[in-house]
């Protein structure tokens, strides 16, 4: 392997949690403007990022508005006059924030929101799961997933230069578990300013376009040189052709987060698998866990203990849930006897999305595997290595017999 | 007041002004005169408003929002509220806005305002604006600002971003067809506040929404008319000039919900200063309320005040309390605007004592 640009010894080690991770990160990246809210456990974002305003470590505008709503508004109105934008929230926070996903994306703004993952109520609960993310599927925004607090610093950054690609001009959503990763401390490699800047190209600079009434190319934003109207009503004769640069940006955004993720190892020495998929042990596995997140790294483990008992165990995670890498899943699984797709959330009256998402993508498969849902860890309770064998047990049993009893499960929940 | 004989000269006269949008040159000094003449204004000022917009015939609101872009200084975004301005002016292929604008969604004018705002200021402080400066103007209905957006407004305004917050009043919303909202005044007809036998229309008095924006301690907070054409200019630069956060109340007529003429929009708002229905003030912060216009005169001469009848007379959405079995509630409303108007008498610093 090559030696990276900055290697190991020119990056700062910062003992810091996952919250911290993505507030160091952000402070790096230029950002004109912060709005955001706090609601736990994303509020060491926040916290940590007034101290740097406070400190005039940055020259960020921080935004404390009154909701997440104004939050995602605020950042819309701030990318729309050509900022750089940046707000974190989770579960109800992202909840409130809901029809401005929707405007964030379907009017391109690359703006990034740092998610952390949290129990949607009733009843409240303030711990991980991903019922918040879950519920932004269809939103237009891209969706990340990261395993630990290096990879929730280096994600963010990347996160700005993936949503601001000429081809893809879409918000990104940076996903870390709660309090797994946001309040947990860990060794994380930081670099210098001038590569993260570097990195991204220094400021935000919005992408032009021919707008035909001033008959010129002018950059998207609001400019008092070339007034556009952004935003305007669109009816059946046009929103549907509207819809169409949007669904070809997401199918574009998978390239983008290869690249950037490849870009991103040259310059640090990480990668994260190929930036969409992170698999561990699939190659010659008999069954394997699909899973997003913190989780990733106890399946790993267990299955590395399994593997060695002479289980032929493996794990994949996704680090890019929207859009969904279909053909990559597909192919990897291919040959597979059993696979068990993890939910840290639920459809009620259906399966969990993950597991509708990975069985679209075997529909297709003429060497398809068995499928099994295991619903865990809702509300932040613990996937213990016991869990995870669970898992792998039964999974196991299921490649045996050749068929899927029960399709749904739930694992490590009392009777 | 600047007299009637201009109006009737742009009437009659044939100044065609420029039609297109304004494009402000970087780099460049940009600081327009407030001019009250109105045939320079109406030969020299673009329009931010173009024709061809969609708004009913005789719409107030689309008046005002012309009106207010004779009073621009410079340089200005608007940030629009979902409602009758924002459908009307903006469907596309088309837009009627000759000035950068967006429209993001009901509730949040306020709030997408305010990061139009920290853009520029991060902008500027970073060397990247190539403007002195960039006036930002939110632009919403009733619905949007006393019901769905007061919590995005009043976040704005504590927060003290420089925006000039202006709300077109219409009383209802119009834009849904004609239901109720916190700024519809009382007894008055709307499909969901209907005069039946055993309600009377609306039983609620409007919010006092400018008041709670003045309770907010912001610089500075006005109510306007486009009657009061000159008063409003006067208003709408005052409130881009002031160093923080600024609201602009200015009642705006509905012909097809306040159910009247096409011609009388200008005329309503006329009457409903004249009856002290909606009194015409600015608060300026650290000095107080002050009367201004007509509403002045009427403080100064009592005689002057007209009374509620003739406000509601040319509307069909009071028509049940101006028959004879509605005296009552006539009376009430008579005595609910005196009230009003004699509390701001007792607050206003220019008032007689």
């Amino acid at each position: 392997m090559l030696k990276p640009k900055v290697p190991l010894e020119k990056q700062k080690v910062m003992p810091v949690n996952g919250d911290e991770a993505v507030a160091y990160a952000v402070k790096q990246c230029l950002v004109d403007v912060v709005a955001a809210y706090p609601i736990t456990p994303q509020t060491i974002i926040v916290e940590r990022f007034s101290e740097f305003v406070a400190n005039g470590e940055v020259k960020t505008q921080y935004v404390p508005v009154e909701s997440e709503h104004s939050a995602m508004s605020a950042c819309i109105g701030a990318a729309a006059a050509g900022a750089r934008a940046f707000t974190s929230t989770s579960a109800q926070g992202l909840a409130l924030m809901w029809e401005n996903l929707y405007i964030a994306s379907g009017l391109r703004l690359p703006i990034v929101m740092a998610v952390v993952n949290r129990a949607l109520s009733a009843p409240i609960n303030i711990h991980c799961d991903h019922s918040d993310a879950y519920g932004m599927r269809d939103s237009g925004w891209i969706q990340l997933f990261v395993e630990n607090s290096q990879e929730a610093y280096d994600t963010t950054i990347q996160a700005f230069k993936i949503a601001e690609h000429p081809e893809v001009q879409l918000p990104v959503a940076v996903n870390l578990d709660g309090f797994f990763l946001s309040h947990t401390l860990e060794n994380v490699y930081m670099l210098p300013d001038e590569e993260v800047r570097n990195f991204l190209g220094g400021y935000r600079k919005p992408v032009k376009t021919y707008i035909d009434y001033l008959n010129r190319e002018v950059e998207y934003k609001l400019d008092p040189a070339n007034p556009l109207s952004i935003g305007p009503l669109d009816l059946y004769d046009y929103y549907f052709e509207h819809k169409m640069p949007q669904v070809e940006a997401m199918r574009k955004a998978s390239d983008v987060v290869r690249e950037v993720n490849e870009e991103w190892r040259e310059l640090t020495g990480r990668s994260y698998g190929d930036g969409v998929i992170d698999s561990y042990a699939v190659e010659d596995a008999d069954v394997v866990a699909i899973v997003l997140g913190s989780s990733a790294g106890t399946m790993k483990y267990v299955a590395s203990v399994m593997r060695q008992k002479g289980f032929k165990v493996g794990v994949v995670r996704l680090r890019m849930f929207r859009p969904f890498p279909f053909n990559e899943v597909r192919d990897l699984l291919k040959g597979v006897k059993a696979v068990g797709v993890m939910d840290r959330g639920l459809s009620f009256g259906s399966f969990g999305p993950l597991y509708l998402e990975v069985s679209t993508a075997l529909y297709y498969s003429k060497e398809r595997p068995l499928l099994v849902n295991y619903v865990y860890g809702l509300g932040g309770r613990d996937l213990s290595p016991a869990m995870a064998e669970e898992v792998f047990m039964d999974l196991t049993k299921v490649a045996e017999l050749g068929e899927v009893k029960e399709y749904l499960k739930f694992i490590g929940v009392r009777s | 007041m600047c007299g009637a004989e201009e109006v009737s000269e742009v009437s009659s006269g044939n100044p065609q002004p420029e039609i297109g949008p304004i494009e402000y040159e970087y780099g460049k000094e940009h600081s327009l005169p407030l001019e009250f003449n109105l045939r320079k204004l109406a030969e020299t000022r673009k329009p931010i408003l173009l024709p061809g917009h969609r708004l009913c015939a005789g719409c107030g609101a689309a008046i005002v929002v012309k009106l207010i872009g004779y009073a621009l200084r410079g340089p200005t975004v608007i940030a629009n509220a979902t409602g009758c301005v924002e459908v009307a002016t903006t469907i596309f292929p088309y837009t009627s806005w000759a000035i950068p604008w967006i429209h993001v969604a009901f509730e949040n004018a306020a709030a997408v305002a305010s990061g139009i705002e920290a853009a520029y200021k991060a902008l500027q402080e970073t060397g990247r604006l190539p403007y002195k400066n960039i006036d930002v103007i939110a632009l919403a209905g009733d619905g949007g600002t006393y019901d769905i957006g007061i919590q995005a407004l009043s976040g704005m305004a504590e927060r003290g971003h420089k925006v000039l917050y202006v709300l077109y009043d219409n009383e209802a919303y119009m834009n849904t067809g004609i239901q109720r909202s916190g700024g519809t005044p009382m007894f008055a007809w709307t499909t969901t506040s209907p005069v039946g036998s055993a309600i009377p229309g609306k039983t609620q008095p409007k919010k006092p929404i400018a008041d709670i924006m003045v309770a907010h301690r912001i610089p500075y907070v006005a109510t306007a008319t486009a009657a009061h054409w000159a008063d409003l200019f006067r208003k709408v630069r005052k409130g881009l000039e002031v160093n923080g956060p600024a609201f602009l109340h200015v009642l705006s007529s509905c012909n097809r919900g306040w159910r009247h003429g096409l011609e009388t929009a200008v005329e309503i708002s006329r009457r409903a200063v004249d009856t002290c229905y909606f009194p015409l003030w600015e608060y300026k912060l650290g000095e107080g309320y002050y009367l201004t216009d007509r509403s002045l005169q009427i403080a100064r001469n009592p005689k002057l005040k007209q009374p509620i009848e003739k406000y509601l007379e040319l509307q069909e959405r009071f028509r049940h309390i101006l028959r004879p079995e509605g005296k009552e509630l006539l009376k009430q409303l008579q005595e609910y605007v005196d009230a009003v108007w004699q509390d701001l008498l007792s607050r206003a610093v220019n008032a007689p004592k």
